[in-house]
């Protein structure tokens, strides 16, 4: 694409960025709302998991575990607190520093592919059996009942900041997560333009290669998965404002869940991955008021059709068909290695949509 | 001293299950290096199988023993030949493909058997040892699960159908250029693996009961297993089973099953930390 | 649009005269201007599903003979289920679809005490009426919430004295789930059996995905009870009874339950599993009643001699919904206060399950209680407990005095 084409490109996207978060609250139903609400946290939730694998080639199996500290936290300090304002900087910090330690302890451990999945869905599953053995009267945290299987159900909704008095409606908590997704698609857009993302990235294509040029692999990898546990953290505080805080939180289902999405939306892509998560969720939801059919069933059918048919995802695909539409002459030649991997940093496509014939890049590196 | 022998035997027990669930799961992956997230989906088709199989009037144990695994072993050949054989050498693909296929396992086992429990009874009663009791049914179980443990090993070191086998796991390029069609050799441990898979869920089936979402509980942790363990099938399944079986099994006399499990996986993580390749990424790495 | 007008009618032409075979999902599709919504939330799928499928079904009975005797207030009644496959962010989702887009007149809902708290707050935010319909802890003060099911100062306070006397023993070991319900319970079993002379000797709690009672059986034998309690929960526990009676320890020590049956585990374990086992409830469907009788010839015509049997929670649902009904006739309107009026007036409506009355000052029922053994996959009914109280609630809440509260308290158990 060239500048101009690619200005007039931001633009547009952020003129419809803008009029969705301010149009949808005159043209929904409140119900609707709320919904598109949780369905705007979760595809934050994807947002970080698309950046750490996809980006980072960090397959986390286990991002529900920020997630649900990221509410957990926001919940407890917001009842302690009475004021929802801490309680957000809590709720972003505690999951990044989780994320930091479990991190040194990966990166600096040098563990890799399945051993990384393995250590990270464990952390989440202690998680889900702690939170689900807190129904105790010894589980509180000053004011705060931990409530086990139950969760906790007052969580409080978020206020002005320092102004206890004003407390949101969920419409403008629908303004709240819509723009935030706006602005961390953004920020992680930006991120990845940065010296910090393209290293991130360069070490995802090849490791030792990055090592040998000087980088320090563990940092950066670290430093990716950090960044990725805030955004988790944050999904979590919004998903308690649209639902509440509960275990299951943690489970595998959710896990399961960001995982289909960002293989649906496209690895290594950002945009695929969020508009896969909320239009998988309204099936998901549509399928809930069928009978006689499970929902199992077709994400299950889903997730293997993808992997079978259409492994690099809806984005890459998409993309390649408006690129082969719009320059009939020149289908998507494969460029070489290293200036795809320098363009998949930030710009608007990724490396494994230039070239058909390689697998996704994570999947390679993390081949035995 | 009655209570010792109690606990031990509790122990061996925990163990012998654990091993049962997880080594389904070693056989695909020590020798494909595949991660299959539908190994717990086996399990529960190993568990209708047998209820299936009871109702019509098969004998209990020719339903654990045989019906089960071979159902399950097809449905293993099935799925192995139209979804798995396309993601060979794509290791996460193929999580996120039998992940898929979990899904859909349940979603139709939900349709067609209802999501409710069902059950057969524990056979065999009971056995007294001094003035406690314990099931006779969960002494025969450590007895079965050795002797497939032990078959396995029999078949991987004494058979040339073992030999090929090995000879696959070692160095697939090798072996195909001597001629073994490597193809087969993965459809039939595909099929194996399942067979084993179903084989668990046709035991634990008078124990735990038999629902479209049962497997969910053990995947985690015969994945959890499996990897502490490291590459070697059958040491590593054991060693592992022992060390997190009997932990688990003392934390939870200890205190309560939440910290038997948590204690469980803590060991797992500190285990990884340690030998990042499991176990037998250190020890025993001659073992099978 | 006309033609999906149209469509409609003929649709709903077509259901009229099917009305007996028309499912819940089928009425859905068909909600006509003037009909009076009504929505049930229940599980249908998920590891609950064994409380929910009975429910789900009463309540379609419910609706689909009201409306065959003319609807309410002459308008036909409209019931959207609504599935939450035992997942508590459904439960949430459902209820606030119910009440900001369907507008439902009333919400039956909930089976766990975590998906009860969940949608209490909703419905009470979007002012819609709830009514509870399963046996629980107590302890809920809610004027937009009624809990029509038995709590533990109606059912435990029979079943623990009636147990100690029966097996003759004083030490008890409790096994209850861990939430709230089991944890509250518990306490609730603790206090009656030391005001009865006992003593409790372990309280376990487990998670509801907990399938291997292997180390705690053995624990139970280190410890010698003379009677096991059980409060616990949902399908995975019912390999508790399977295994308690392949170590061959249930010849050995007696057990009485808080749970046991609701789920209709009586059904699925065998009868040397279950044969003995104490429960009471506010209904069983053994209880001998010309109403009971005609009711579950009803039930069974409708969905099969092989439906679920009938439970606590299934029949205090038609109560529940019974009991609505009449409080709408008797407001004359499904305006939400002027129905919460209505029934605080003392509301009774009398049926298979006996009399159950609303207690104004906690919104909970007065109810006949029943003591019963299971003996081959049904239960015995071995005494009967007329219009209990619901005096653990009443402790704590009076709505009349402060109608504007909102809370779940927990009761403090003096034990």
């Amino acid at each position: 694409m060239t500048a101009p084409l690619k200005a007039v490109g931001w633009v547009a996207g952020l003129a419809l960025s803008v009029a969705a978060v301010f149009g949808l609250p005159h043209v929904l139903e409140l119900f609707t709302l709320i919904n598109a609400t949780i369905y705007v946290s979760m595809a934050i939730l994807t947002l970080s998991l698309a950046l750490i694998w996809g980006y980072g080639g960090i397959l986390c199996f286990g991002q529900a575990a920020f997630f649900g500290l990221g509410g957990y936290t926001y919940a407890i300090c917001a009842i302690n607190f009475g004021d929802s304002t801490w309680a957000i900087v809590l709720a972003m910090v505690l999951p990044a520093l989780v994320a930091a330690l479990v991190g040194y302890f990966i990166f600096w451990g040098r563990i890799g592919d399945v051993y990384l999945g393995v250590i990270t869905l464990t952390m989440t599953l202690i998680f889900l059996k702690f939170f689900n053995a807190t129904a105790g009267d010894a589980y509180k945290i000053g004011r705060a009942a931990l409530g086990g299987f139950n969760g906790i159900p007052s969580t409080p909704p978020l206020n002005l900041p320092w102004d206890v008095g004003t407390q949101l409606a969920p419409e403008d908590i629908w303004y709240i997560a819509a723009s935030l997704l706006v602005i961390l698609y953004a920020g992680s857009r930006w991120l990845l333009t940065t010296a910090f993302g393209r290293v991130v990235v360069s070490i995802r294509e090849n490791e030792k290669r990055s090592e040998l040029l000087g980088y320090d692999v563990r940092r950066y990898k670290l430093g990716i998965f950090t960044i990725g546990g805030a955004i988790a953290g944050m999904a979590g505080i919004l998903f308690a404002n649209c639902v509440f805080v509960s275990p299951t939180m943690f489970s595998l289902f959710y896990n399961a869940q960001v995982i289909i999405w960002v293989t649906v939306g496209g690895l290594g892509t950002l945009l695929g991955p969020i508009a896969g998560s909320i239009a998988l969720q309204m099936i998901v939801a549509k399928l809930g008021t069928l009978q006689g059919l499970d929902p199992n069933v077709v994400l299950g059918a889903i997730l293997i059709v993808f992997v079978l048919l259409v492994p690099k995802g809806l984005q890459p695909v998409l993309q390649d068909w408006w690129d082969r539409l719009r320059e009939p002459r020149q289908p998507a030649m494969p460029a070489p290695a290293p200036a795809s991997t320098l363009r998949s940093a930030g710009i608007e496509r990724p490396l494994t949509s230039a070239t058909t014939a390689h697998q996704p890049a994570a999947n390679a590196a993390s081949r035995p | 001293m009655d209570l010792v022998v109690i606990i031990i035997l509790q122990v061996i027990a925990a163990v012998a299950s654990l091993a049962l669930v997880s080594v389904g799961l070693a056989v695909i992956f020590g020798m494909m290096r595949v991660i299959n997230l539908a190994h717990g989906e086996f399990i529960m088709l190993g568990g209708y199988a047998v209820i299936y199989a009871t109702r019509w009037g098969v004998n209990l144990w020719v339903a654990m023993l045989l019906v089960a695994p071979l159902f399950v072993g097809v449905v293993g050949i099935v799925v192995e030949r139209t979804v798995i054989r396309f993601l060979y050498g794509r290791m996460i693909d193929t999580m996120l493909a039998t992940w898929g296929l979990s899904l859909l396992l349940i979603g139709a086992a939900t349709m067609i058997f209802g999501n409710t429990t069902t059950g057969v009874s524990a056979p065999l009663g009971s056995v007294t040892i001094g003035q406690y009791q314990t099931s006779l049914y969960e002494l025969v179980l450590v007895v079965i699960v050795v002797a497939v443990l032990g078959g396995l090993m029999a078949i991987l070191r004494l058979t040339k159908a073992g030999l090929i086998a090995r000879a696959t796991m070692q160095n697939p390029a090798m072996a195909a250029s001597l001629g073994i069609s490597t193809n087969t050799v993965y459809m039939v441990t595909f099929g194996a693996g399942a067979a084993l898979s179903g084989l668990a869920g046709a035991l634990i089936a008078p124990l735990s009961g038999v629902l479209p979402t049962m497997g969910v509980a053990y995947v985690a942790k015969a994945f959890i297993t499996v990897i502490s363990g490291g590459s070697a099938i059958i040491a590593g399944t054991l060693s592992a089973s022992m060390l997190l079986g009997s932990l688990n099994t003392l934390a939870t006399f200890v205190a309560t099953p939440v910290v038997g499990e948590i204690t469980l996986l803590f060991a797992a993580i500190v285990l990884l930390r340690i030998l990042p390749q499991g176990i037998t990424g250190r020890f025993f790495r001659r073992a099978l | 649009m006309d033609t999906k007008l149209d469509r409609r009618r003929i649709l709903k032409a077509a259901a009229v005269g099917t009305a007996a075979a028309a499912g819940p999902w089928f009425i859905r599709d068909l909600h006509a201007a003037d009909d009076i919504k009504i929505a049930g939330i229940h599980d249908a799928s998920g590891g609950l599903d064994i409380y929910g499928r009975p429910m789900i079904d009463v309540l379609t009975l419910a609706v689909e003979e009201a409306n065959a005797a003319g609807g309410l207030l002459g308008r036909q009644l409209t019931l959207i289920n609504y599935d939450p496959q035992s997942n508590i962010q459904y439960y949430t989702q459902y209820a606030t679809e119910a009440a900001t887009k369907e507008k439902v007149a009333v919400v039956l809902a909930g089976i766990t005490s975590a998906s009860r708290e969940a949608i209490r707050p909703v419905l009470k935010r979007f002012n819609t009426l709830y009514f509870y319909n399963t046996q629980y802890e107590g302890g809920v003060c809610d004027r937009n919430c009624f809990c029509t099911g038995s709590t533990p100062a109606q059912t435990v306070e029979k079943l623990i004295p009636y147990a100690m006397k029966k097996f003759n023993g004083k030490k008890i070991y409790v096994l209850a789930a861990d939430y709230n319900y089991g944890q509250i319970t518990s306490k609730w079993v603790k206090k009656f059996t030391q005001e009865n002379g006992g003593t409790i000797v372990q309280t376990d709690f487990f998670p509801l995905d907990v399938t291997d009672f292997g180390p705690t059986i053995k624990k139970i034998q280190a410890a010698k009870p003379d009677i096991v309690v059980s409060v616990l929960v949902g399908g995975s526990h019912i390999s508790f009874y399977r295994q308690w009676a392949a170590t061959g320890m249930k010849k050995q020590i007696p057990m009485a339950s808080t749970t046991f049956g609701v789920g209709n585990e009586h059904v699925v374990t065998n009868p040397e599993e279950h044969n003995g086992i104490l429960a009471a409830y506010a209904y069983f469907q053994e209880v001998k009643s010309p109403a009971n009788a005609d009711y579950i010839k009803r039930y069974q015509k409708r969905f099969g001699e092989k439906a679920a049997p009938l439970t606590e929670l299934a029949m205090m649902t038609y109560h529940g919904f019974n009991l609505w009904a009449a409080a709408v006739k008797k407001a004359g309107t499904v305006d939400r206060m002027k129905v919460i009026e209505a029934l605080e007036g003392n509301m009774s409506f009398t049926g298979p399950g006996g009399k159950t009355t609303i207690d104004p000052a906690t919104h909970h029922a007065v109810l006949d209680v029943y003591l019963a053994e299971a003996q081959n996959r049904q239960f015995k009914v071995l005494e009967s407990f007329s219009q209990q109280k619901p005096a653990d609630t009443a402790a704590v809440c009076d709505l009349k005095k402060n109608p504007n509260e909102n809370q779940q308290y927990v009761i403090d158990v003096k034990v």
